[in-house]
């Protein structure tokens, strides 16, 4: 796989912002994860990375930095990249919506703005896989990219004090789930019932950047019972491993 | 245990931050004060990370169910233990039974409370800074119990401290943001020739600025975030991410506050001046 250029700048006393080309693309992703791998494998403590779309915030928390030297070890980084012995996984999580008016508030009315049937934007948004492009702005949600341009509805004019845990939105180019309850101005279409954060877990977070989602429809049955096996502990989503 | 009688106006459980969760959303939280609470805990001989609780503005009433010793730091609010006044940056030996309750803000707008051993509530994510939904609550309200270990007896090295504070630095020092070269000559001017005020939203999530400068049309895509991220806002709002604010935003990150300086600006309130000053 063909390597990006990456542009390195200081960001305040302990971190430094690597950005790839200014677009959304899995080939982008890709070579973010696999620099990201690279820089694993120095095994040097105390680092955290995140990433978002075309960027990689890399936080060192035990000291300030030194920035050149920092570049530097970055830029080797980079050049070696993709030797990586370990086979990234990567997963396609399949995950139950339950598109119920109950839940799915404004889904009559994105239809209505879409000029297309209920069923008709069910069917839409459950055929595609969507791509992790980072988790962030609340723990557990997830940046998808990869919404078909037909479902692209300007956010609501107005936001919603709270909105539901597990609700699925949509808002122009992104589609995703709230993880808990909190203010939000997406057009909510349905609710999924299984928990992304859960503090409790070792991995609070099951899902990782570079994994797909696929949405699945379900009744209100299904739904609640879901919601009860995730409480119980018993319900997994469905998982597929997708060749890195 | 500590018993709260009264919380205060917004009391939290914080240690030095919880750190390596940021890749799945979670901000670090912690101390908006890091300055203070490390030197409440070296009182104590406490590690720096020990868990100490932050009072904003107004303090709560507390009560002591066993012997330990505390020191006080950050904001001067006038604190008693039972009716007695008790000076910041002093361990203070308190017994089973004692009430600590706080009376007028004076200077600053936060103050820690710091005990031996630190507060022992439960670490969720390697932290026991309070920040839903890691932890189960926000902040702490009326009747809640805080647990602490019992220390009978403790000699301290040192039990008292001249401070040098930082309440009257008003200067805040910042770095060049990732986008820093999106701001214009007339954007650049207005930010660093004149004094900005604290507005009223501030809070551990993001302290807003109440004076616009002239705004922009950039539109970027959603990038990591950091404590004292200042960020630009079409209208030209600037908003200073702190502790508990997100970590990913899709406003142009124009400026990145210093550590120190974040300390500094934990303890303004609505209404402050603050000045900028590019390292």
């Amino acid at each position: 796989m063909k390597s990006y250029p990456i542009s390195i700048k200081p960001f305040g006393e302990r971190a430094v912002l690597v950005e790839w080309p200014d677009e959304v693309s899995e080939s982008i992703l890709a070579d973010i994860l696999d620099f990201m791998d690279a820089f694993k494998e120095l095994k040097i403590p105390d680092w955290e990375m995140s990433v978002a779309y075309n960027s990689l915030t890399m936080v060192y928390n035990k000291d300030h930095l030194d920035f050149e030297d920092t570049k530097e070890m970055i830029q080797a980084c980079h050049k070696k990249q993709g030797q990586s012995k370990t086979e990234r996984v990567q997963h396609l999580w399949t995950l139950p919506v339950c598109y119920d008016l109950e839940f799915g508030m404004d889904i009559e009315e994105a239809a209505n703005t879409l000029k297309i049937s209920v069923e008709e934007l069910i069917k839409q948004h459950t055929s595609h896989q969507y791509v992790v492009y980072g988790i962030g702005f609340l723990p557990g949600f997830m940046y998808l990219g990869g919404l078909p341009s037909s479902l692209e509805i300007p956010r609501r004019a107005e936001p919603r004090l709270k909105v539901q845990k597990g609700s699925v939105g949509l808002a122009s180019k992104q589609t995703g789930i709230y993880p808990q309850d909190s203010p939000g101005g997406w057009n909510i279409i349905g609710n999924c019932p299984v928990t992304l954060f859960d503090p409790s877990k070792k991995d609070p977070c099951f899902v990782k950047v570079g994994d797909k989602i696929q949405f699945e429809s379900i009744s209100k049955a299904e739904y609640e019972l879901h919601k009860i096996e995730g409480e119980v502990g018993i319900y997994k989503p469905e998982k597929v491993v997708l060749n890195a | 245990m500590l018993k709260v009688l009264k919380p205060g106006l917004y009391l939290t459980i914080q240690d030095l931050g919880r750190f390596g969760y940021r890749d799945i959303g979670v901000p670090t939280a912690g101390a908006m004060d890091v300055e203070s609470v490390k030197k409440a805990n070296l009182l104590l001989e406490n590690d720096e990370n020990d868990a100490v609780l932050e009072i904003t503005m107004t303090g709560p009433t507390l009560q002591f169910d066993a012997d330990t010793y505390i020191s006080l730091s950050g904001a001067h609010i006038a604190a008693t233990l039972n009716n007695e006044p008790i000076d910041n940056y002093a361990v203070v030996k308190v017994e089973k039974g004692d009430i600590l309750s706080y009376g007028r803000l004076e200077q600053g707008f936060r103050g820690y409370l710091a005990v031996k051993g630190g507060f022992q509530s439960e670490k969720l994510l390697n932290s026991r800074s309070q920040f839903y939904p890691v932890t189960s609550k926000a902040r702490i309200k009326d009747g809640e119990e805080i647990p602490y270990k019992e220390t009978l007896t403790y000699k301290p090295k040192i039990s008292e401290v001249k401070i040098e504070e930082h309440f009257e630095e008003n200067t805040l020092k910042v770095y060049k943001g990732p986008e820093f070269s999106l701001l214009s000559d007339a954007q650049l001017t207005e930010i660093f020739a004149k004094p900005f005020t604290v507005s009223k939203e501030n809070n551990r999530m993001a302290y807003q600025l109440s004076e616009l400068i002239t705004g922009h049309s950039h539109s970027m895509l959603t990038s990591g975030t950091l404590p004292g991220t200042i960020q630009l806002t079409p209208a030209g709002r600037m908003i200073i991410l702190m502790k508990d604010g997100q970590t990913t935003g899709g406003y142009p990150r124009i400026l990145q506050l210093s550590e120190a300086s974040i300390s500094i600006l934990a303890q303004k309130k609505y209404g402050d001046e603050l000045l900028f000053k590019l390292v």
